[in-house]
């Protein structure tokens, strides 16, 4: 079956993290993300999931650090890379938009200056034309009056719309993928929906990738087509959405599941929160060293139907 | 590892200038202010006078012990009342607010604009010079930090669960201040105290060296150095070593001050220099 | 803006009145005046008419909150009085001190960015390395040595030994001899602004801005230059902004033992002689140094940094 499938943008094998050489903190984690598709990792904070994305970009902070495995980027190995055909790399072809929106800005640039920045790192522009170029993207993301909104600082706009400038910095040099972490935590459930949407629509019509990085079952349900759960350092299943959401494999998957808050049922809600897994799976079940659980791309679908 | 270190050589510093205070009328080869010998003054280092001779043919070993007498007495006296205000001041400026604070604030801010060298040496001439007058001088003057920091911390204590248990339980509110706010604020107190110390004993020297401090023939570090400069030429090590006890004693102070700051609270490291 | 500057030299009124106030108590309380040591001293004959004279002349008769109103009043004409000892107007005494003063601040201040900032930067960038760590032992013992010893040994050895600067003394159009003093002065405030960038950085460094800017591909060189450089200098503005201030004051012992004809050195032969208006005169000044320099602070931080409100 997987002659039929293109080659995928981002194939990630056997990728260990560690503090330091000895605590490894991520193990053998290997997982496909095809052109185009959205592939969501779940799992709870501290499961590797982040760090997971970062290492990709290749942003892991001094302590942290690959230990073994490889990324391949478009059929090339960047952890075999120089840092400066990484740093190229990074923010042209492959890109990440951030949790915190509050401070992921840097507070003394214009925002216009932030966006039209891309474009004179990466498409060797002049200030006044990359400056234009911020106007369009500003547009693109939908936020009001971008001619005003280029000269605004960041404290200036509200959460939401930071996150969208995050989202026209993250696609402004049209990537083929995009690693956002986390991208709508932050934010209000009402302003949620919109900026997920914005992200789903940019990312279709340019057919850009995108590896969604969040504990939220519900917006790795409406987001990606294939999902990878996390659990203490390993990627314990990976199914498409449907068929993860309809037969999980994993008892944590199931766990996980089960202790989503549901509509109808908010006194099992309060009670099973995500942070009290263990009451629901149990310890011999959770962080063995057992190869992923996983089923075929486009099986479950047709499983089900 | 920077941490342990900081306060393990500070504190051996510290220790090292208290021993040479305390016992300096047992181990001082010379008495400081009699045995003078004009006819073997300006003596370089030998086996006699370990650290040379001075103009009058003072023992200037026996002179620097004796004159860390003074400097710690005057930078841990001063320095105490410096605590003592600023932190009586800050706690209840922080806890009753009103206008007692906007006064002890806009003191605060008077206080800052003055530098305390210079508040110190006006203090010093209303006053005259002398001992009493320099812990006056010096303990009136470098408070403001301390209350400042005093003042704060009790604004985010004071709506804090156990502060407001307290006031609901019906304490007093000087209990609530001596009970509840103070033990939680001593640390920071204590830090800026230790780096103050230093301060003082930079500030002692300041004031003799420019004759307004303590007066010759009382050995102080200070004092010592104005002396000393006369002779810089003929007999450096006059000047030499009474400086380099000031510096070993305010770097024992700082490097305490600073290895406690790390020990409390170790975000303050990267946040505050 | 303007308004904005208006507005804090507005607020710089009752920090000064307050300061007056202080000083004008402590010396009213002063036991021997001024002119009574003149009479022991024997200089004139132990005379009451003289005396009386002699405290009319300088206002001494009347009771203090007068002579306090008659001070402030005097204060809005740049009137500071007029000095015990050399019966000038104390703006004639001061005046020709003041830009002496301004010089060796500037010069000591310049020394200090100049090899502070760079130093705590660089030991920033790599923390925990040889060259962090003796910067950093360089600047705790820059905040421990006492700068009139460091004046005395710089010129024991540049001056006297090695000849290569005059060991004291002012020329107004030397720069020679201000170097020493400026060194002396500045080592002080070298080391608190190398550990305060040094601090800054390693803050900046870890802001979620700065992850950013990586992910956005910048070369290192561009991530200090356009994201790091100003949101330190905002962190150290505070610092920088309380060193020159308190320079002015921190000047005195330096200035008296270089033979700095600033100041400082006119306050404490002030007080040597007791001559009240004159200490009086000196610290106004030196507070008032310090009060537009945090205005310029403040007016730079609302330049460098939109967060803050100009209005």
């Amino acid at each position: 079956m997987s002659d039929i499938l293109p080659d995928p943008v981002l194939s990630v094998r056997d990728l260990r993290i560690g503090l330091g050489k000895q605590n490894e903190i991520l193990h053998d984690v290997s997982f496909d993300i095809l052109p185009g598709e959205t592939y969501g990792l779940v799992g709870e904070s501290g499961s590797g999931k982040s760090i997971t994305g970062l290492s990709v970009m290749g942003l892991l902070k001094r302590p942290l650090e690959v230990t073994g495995g490889s990324v391949f980027f478009r059929g090339q190995d960047v952890l075999k890379l120089g840092s400066r055909a990484r740093r190229r790399l990074r923010g042209d072809r492959m890109a990440m938009v951030f949790q915190e929106p509050m401070t992921a800005l840097n507070p003394l640039a214009t925002i216009g200056r932030q966006i039209a920045e891309m474009f004179v790192i990466h498409r060797g522009m002049g200030w006044s034309d990359a400056r234009r170029k911020a106007v369009e993207a500003l547009e693109s993301v939908r936020v009001p009056s971008p001619e005003e909104r280029v000269r605004s600082y960041p404290h200036q706009l509200s959460g939401g719309m930071r996150q969208r400038v995050m989202v026209a910095i993250a696609l402004a040099c049209r990537p083929d993928l995009l690693i956002a972490d986390e991208p709508t935590t932050a934010l209000d459930v009402t302003v949620q929906a919109g900026v997920l949407e914005l992200i789903a629509e940019l990312c279709t019509a340019e057919g850009t990738a995108v590896l969604l990085v969040s504990h939220d079952l519900g917006v790795i349900a409406n987001m990606c087509r294939r999902v990878g759960v996390m659990d203490r350092g390993r990627l314990v299943e990976e199914q498409d959405t449907r068929a993860l959401f309809e037969n999980p494999l994993h008892p944590y998957t199931r766990g996980l599941l089960a202790a989503r808050p549901r509509l109808g049922s908010r006194t099992l809600a309060r009670r099973g929160r995500l942070t009290e897994l263990d009451q629901v799976v149990t310890a011999e079940e959770r962080g063995r060293d057992a190869p992923t659980l996983t089923t075929p791309r486009g099986f479950g679908l047709e499983a089900s139907a | 590892m920077r941490l342990r270190f900081n306060l393990a050589f500070g504190l051996t510093l510290v220790l090292v200038v208290v021993v040479a205070a305390v016992s300096a009328a047992w181990i001082a080869p010379y008495d400081p202010i009699f045995d003078a010998d004009l006819m073997n003054s300006e003596m370089p280092p030998s086996w006699e006078h370990l650290l040379g001779t001075d103009g009058q043919g003072r023992d200037v070993l026996s002179r620097v012990l004796y004159g860390a007498r003074v400097s710690l007495t005057v930078g841990l006296v001063s320095q105490l009342i410096n605590s003592l205000i600023g932190t009586a001041l800050g706690v209840s400026a922080g806890y009753f607010g009103g206008w007692w604070d906007d006064l002890v604030n806009g003191l605060t801010n008077v206080m800052l604009a003055i530098p305390s060298l210079v508040f110190a040496l006006a203090i010093m001439a209303v006053l005259g010079p002398g001992l009493p007058s320099l812990l006056i001088a010096l303990g009136l003057t470098n408070w403001s930090w301390t209350c400042r920091i005093a003042r704060s911390s009790t604004l985010s204590l004071k709506n804090q669960g156990f502060v407001q248990a307290a006031r609901a339980a019906g304490f007093s509110d000087a209990n609530i201040m001596r009970t509840q706010i103070l033990p939680n604020i001593l640390g920071p107190v204590l830090v800026i105290a230790t780096l103050g110390i230093g301060g003082a004993v930079l500030a002692e020297a300041a004031l003799s060296f420019l004759g307004v401090g303590i007066r010759p023939p009382q050995p102080s570090w200070g004092n010592m150095l104005t002396d000393a400069r006369e002779l810089i030429r003929t007999a450096p090590w006059a000047s030499v070593f009474p400086g380099l006890a000031i510096f070993t004693t305010v770097l024992g102070f700082n490097l305490l001050g600073d290895g406690l700051r790390d020990m409390l609270d170790p975000h303050m490291r990267t946040r505050r220099a | 803006m303007l308004r904005f500057i208006f507005r804090r030299t507005l607020q710089m009124i009752p920090t000064l009145l307050a300061v007056v106030l202080i000083i004008f108590v402590i010396f009213s309380v002063v036991p021997g005046s001024f002119i009574s040591s003149l009479m022991a001293e024997g200089r004139n004959a132990t005379n009451a008419d003289v005396m009386a004279h002699l405290n009319a002349q300088f206002g001494l008769d009347k009771p203090l909150p007068v002579r306090l109103w008659d001070y402030l009043w005097g204060l809005l004409h740049f009137d500071l009085g007029i000095s015990y000892r050399t019966r000038s107007p104390v703006w004639d005494v001061i005046e020709p001190r003041l830009w002496p003063s301004i010089k060796l601040a500037l010069a000591a201040m310049g020394f200090a960015a100049v090899v502070g900032i760079p130093l705590g930067f660089i030991a920033a960038l790599k923390p925990g390395s040889l060259f962090d760590t003796s910067t950093m032992v360089l600047a705790i013992s820059g905040l421990s040595v006492p700068e009139f010893w460091l004046g005395l040994l710089l010129m024991y050895f540049f001056a006297l030994q090695l000849g290569w600067l005059p060991s004291f003394g002012y020329q107004a159009d030397s720069i020679q001899h201000i170097i020493l003093p400026a060194i002396a002065l500045g080592v002080s405030p070298m080391a608190l602004l190398a550990r305060t960038t040094r601090a800054g950085v390693l803050d900046v460094m870890n802001a979620d801005f700065v992850r950013t800017a990586r992910a956005k591909g910048l070369t290192e060189p561009r991530l200090v230059r356009s994201h790091i450089t100003r949101n330190v200098l905002v962190l150290i503005l505070t610092t920088l902004g309380l060193q020159i201030g308190s320079l002015m004051g921190q000047a005195i012992v330096i200035e008296k033992l270089f033979s700095w004809p600033g100041i400082g050195s006119l306050l404490v032969d002030s007080v040597s002689v007791r001559d009240i208006p004159v200490v009086q005169g000196t610290v106004i000044v030196i507070v008032l140094w310090f009060l537009i320099i945090n205005m310029l602070v403040d007016v730079a931080y609302a330049a460098i940094d939109p967060r803050i409100k100009v209005n």
